[in-house]
């Protein structure tokens, strides 16, 4: 198939302001968008610039807007996106060059909500012991790979860029509702300020942006709702 | 610019960082990474990490010990392994305690499956061993290490790309990278260096690694005159998903999924009637290779079916999400009713950078350690894979060696001090840069890469001869030829991924070279390298490790003894 390419590009060595390129290609409509991309930057114009690596999305570094939604590159077919494709670097974070933008920011909230199990007192000598059922209560929230499609879908973030943003919740969320952690009261803490998870206005946009398909705005309701009652 | 760390970690996967939490707290510790560190290649392992907790069934890790051996086809030194199995448990239990999410058994304890190659009393049927979670472990243990980095305040220089290791007076003194937001290029220089950079399965057309394996690691430090170690063995996964190469876990297999024919025949019962289609995976790529070969590939082209419409919803939800979730997006099939397009994929360097059992790299035959100088994971060869790794033990491996080789960097500097900084230490990675920049070839490394991946694909992935190799190593010289011309479009300074990919399409290209040499070297079959004008294996002349050196005069090849302890060589058979 025959496809177009509508690029928003910027570097910022020569461009004052963004500007549309347009890359006509021929591909496979079983191609990925990222193999569209690949296409142009190797063959067309080298100076495309974007982050990707696994191309099978699990590693979380290609996600961008693609035809107006945040999606990962490497995890869109081209037959499901039409002969005429605008791509644009995800909303909400500063563009540093064309589609490749500055994550620091929603990395360091994501470190602030301590993303790591807190335990006291000594461990056992084999595993700790956790129920299927157990294990299960936080399934969801462990799949997050950190690409920030959610966090750049909420307009709550758009309004406001200090909310701390779902991404940092659902990796929250992932140790609140881990059986095995003792944190929970100091990562409530951070999470119960206005920047945190009460910023939340429950729009789901964040659901329909992750592509790990993680119910972010029900891992948000549970930590909502274990703050009001500070039980998990 | 110079920057001065007592040790540098360069890779930010499993190896990487397992290493930083030994050095955590020993000193002033930075770890880079070309990527962010959550983007390694660690997180893309899905079926499970091997280790003998006898959870389901009774198990030892002497049992995983024989496997690994007897998948290694013998070339694994057993020393090595013999740690890689002990060690496995403790560091299962040590990532569990850090909060890995395993999936449980019913009475709370981590769920384990089997997996190609795991058996029980030295052969005899398959043994759940696969410590799992869900088809996601990789993941899991990639997120785990980074949490407890977080926690211990590991120092991380994210996308910068390291482009020379610094050797003075037989000594490790620093790296040279190049930060990727500035262009600029920096000097650290360091007591210790340990490289966990991960490997190069993107010198083949069909790979399940992710874009940025490139081998960069390997290729530095072989350029500083430091050997390569059984670069012939590569290892070809035999379910990636057909033509896009993207990994479908054995976990699969583990699961009771079969492989089948255009005839709808289970072919492995030919090939390992004892395993089936739990053989170890050169095996079960071989006999694919064959099945296309002799025409049974399904309609008559280059894949075969990966059946698991038989497993039901419950198993393919719960203990295979991902790879039903890969089959779907990608190739638009529901493995719950219809059987998935696969083919092999070219998966993992069982070769690298030679080390002993803590990590250090070492540079001959009778294993002299270049002192500071260290490497653990794929990139690193210690031998625990010999021939062909088990699957499951690379995820051990990262970590078992990644902790050692940490922990003894650790210890190095606090023996030691700085070595002298060179003159002008960054000279070579600047004039490497400036040479791209202002070249005024006109060949393009999209180009070059493209040739280099089908002709190595063609001729030096499952199946090799001294015909196609001799051919390929007349190619890989053009290859080098226009290489010379390449050029980048992009001569800016911030985030030139253009420049960033010529140089690694050139660690790819020397990297291919030592694969062949070596390959056209060993005259015999064994493990991943399979001659076919040399079909039996030939323990009387090559029982023996290669090491290849990049001389002023080509490739010198020079060989090292096996450690041989607890098992003798067998004929290898399942």
């Amino acid at each position: 198939m025959q496809v177009t390419l509508k690029i928003k590009r910027f570097n910022p060595d020569k461009d004052k302001e963004p500007w549309w390129g347009e890359y006509r290609i021929d591909a496979e409509p079983t191609d990925r968008l990222l193999d569209a991309l690949n296409h142009v930057k190797w063959y067309l114009d080298g100076t495309l610039t974007y982050r990707r690596s696994c191309a099978h999305g699990v590693c979380g570094s290609d996600a961008m807007q693609i035809n107006g939604r945040n999606q990962l590159a490497c995890k869109v077919l081209l037959n499901s996106l039409g002969n005429n494709i605008t791509i644009e670097p995800m909303r909400g974070y500063r563009v540093i060059k064309d589609l490749l933008v500055d994550m620091d920011a929603f990395l360091a909230k994501y470190r602030s909500v301590k993303p790591y199990l807190i335990t006291h007192g000594p461990e056992p000598e084999k595993e700790r012991l956790q129920s299927p059922e157990d294990r299960e209560k936080f399934d969801d929230t462990t799949k997050c790979i950190l690409c920030g499609a959610c966090t750049s879908g909420c307009p709550s973030f758009w309004a406001d860029g200090e909310y701390i943003g779902p991404a940092a919740i659902v990796n929250a969320h992932r140790f609140l509702f881990d059986s095995r952690d003792e944190g929970g009261e100091e990562r409530m803490e951070i999470l119960n300020t206005l920047e945190g998870v009460w910023r939340c206005r429950t729009i789901f946009n964040c659901v329909e942006a992750c592509p790990r398909d993680i119910n972010v705005t029900r891992a948000i309701g549970e930590v909502k709702k274990a703050l009001l009652y500070r039980k998990v | 610019m110079v920057q001065r760390y007592d040790a540098v970690v360069v890779g930010a996967g499993g190896a990487g960082l397992m290493a930083a939490l030994q050095l955590a707290g020993h000193g002033n510790v930075a770890v880079l990474s070309k990527l962010y560190p959550t983007r390694s290649h660690t997180g893309a392992a899905q079926g499970g990490i091997g280790a003998a907790l006898g959870n389901l069934e009774e198990d030892h890790w002497e049992w995983h010990m024989f496997d690994t051996v007897k998948g290694s086809d013998y070339l694994a030194d057993q020393d090595a392994v013999e740690i890689l199995c002990r060690e496995a448990i403790e560091t299962v239990y040590d990532l569990e305690h850090w909060g890995l999410p395993f999936s449980r058994t019913p009475e709370g304890k981590i769920a384990q499956r089997p997996f190609g190659g795991h058996t029980k009393e030295f052969g005899k049927a398959p043994v759940r061993r696969s410590c799992y979670a869900a088809d996601r472990t990789g993941h899991m243990i990639l997120q785990t290490c980074y949490q407890q980095c977080i926690k211990h305040n590991v120092h991380f220089y994210n996308e910068y790309h390291v482009l020379d290791v610094l050797i003075e007076q037989g000594r490790c003194a620093g790296v040279v990278a190049f930060c990727l937001a500035t262009g600029e290029i920096h000097t650290f220089h360091s007591k210790a260096v340990l490289f966990a950079s991960g490997g190069c399965g993107k010198m083949f057309r069909v790979s399940s690694n992710a874009h940025s394996l490139t081998g960069d690691g390997m290729a530095v430090v072989y350029r500083r005159g430091i050997p390569l170690e059984d670069m012939e063995f590569f290892q070809f996964h035999p379910t990636g998903i057909y033509k896009m190469g993207i990994l479908l876990s054995e976990a699969a297999r583990g699961e009771g999924a079969i492989l089948r024919n255009k005839l709808n025949e289970r072919f492995m019962e030919r090939y390992a009637p004892t395993l089936l289609d739990l053989a170890p995976r050169d095996m079960v790529s071989r006999a694919i290779y064959r099945e296309i070969r002799e025409g049974r590939g399904i309609d008559g082209k280059n894949y075969v079916h990966l059946d698991m419409t038989h497993l039901g919803k419950e198993v393919l939800d719960e203990k295979l999400p991902d790879i039903t979730e890969f089959a779907r997006t990608y190739l638009g099939v529901e493995p719950l009713t219809q059987p998935v397009p696969i083919q092999p994929t070219a998966h993992y360097a069982m070769g690298g950078i030679p080390t002993d059992v803590e990590g250090r790299v070492v540079i001959d035959e009778k294993n002299t350690p270049l002192p500071g100088l260290y490497a653990a994971g794929e990139v690193a060869c210690v031998s625990v894979h010999g021939a062909n790794r088990l699957g499951t033990n690379s995820l051990v491996d990262i970590l078992v060696f990644g902790r050692r080789s940490g922990r003894h960097a650790a210890k190095f500097i606090h023996e030691n001090d700085w070595a002298p900084l060179g003159d002008q230490a960054d000279s070579t990675a600047r004039d490497a840069v400036s040479q791209v920049l202002n070249s005024t070839g006109k060949e393009r490394a999209a180009d070059i890469r493209d040739v280099l991946q089908d002709e190595m694909m063609d001729k030096a992935s499952v199946f090799r001869d001294a015909q196609g190799l001799t051919t390929l190593r007349e190619k890989l010289g053009e290859l080098r030829e226009r290489y010379k011309r390449v050029k980048s479009e992009d001569r800016g300074k911030s985030y030139n991924t253009e420049l960033l990919e010529v140089i690694e399409l050139g660690c790819l290209l020397d990297l291919a070279k030592v694969l062949v040499e070596s390959a056209l070297a060993r005259v015999e079959s064994r493990g991943g390298h399979y001659r076919e004008d040399f079909p039996k294996r030939n323990d009387a002349d090559w029982l023996k490790h290669t090491l290849a050196y990049q001389t002023s005069k080509g490739i010198e090849l020079r060989f090292k003894p096996v450690v041989i302890t607890k098992f003798q060589p067998m004929e290898r058979k399942y």
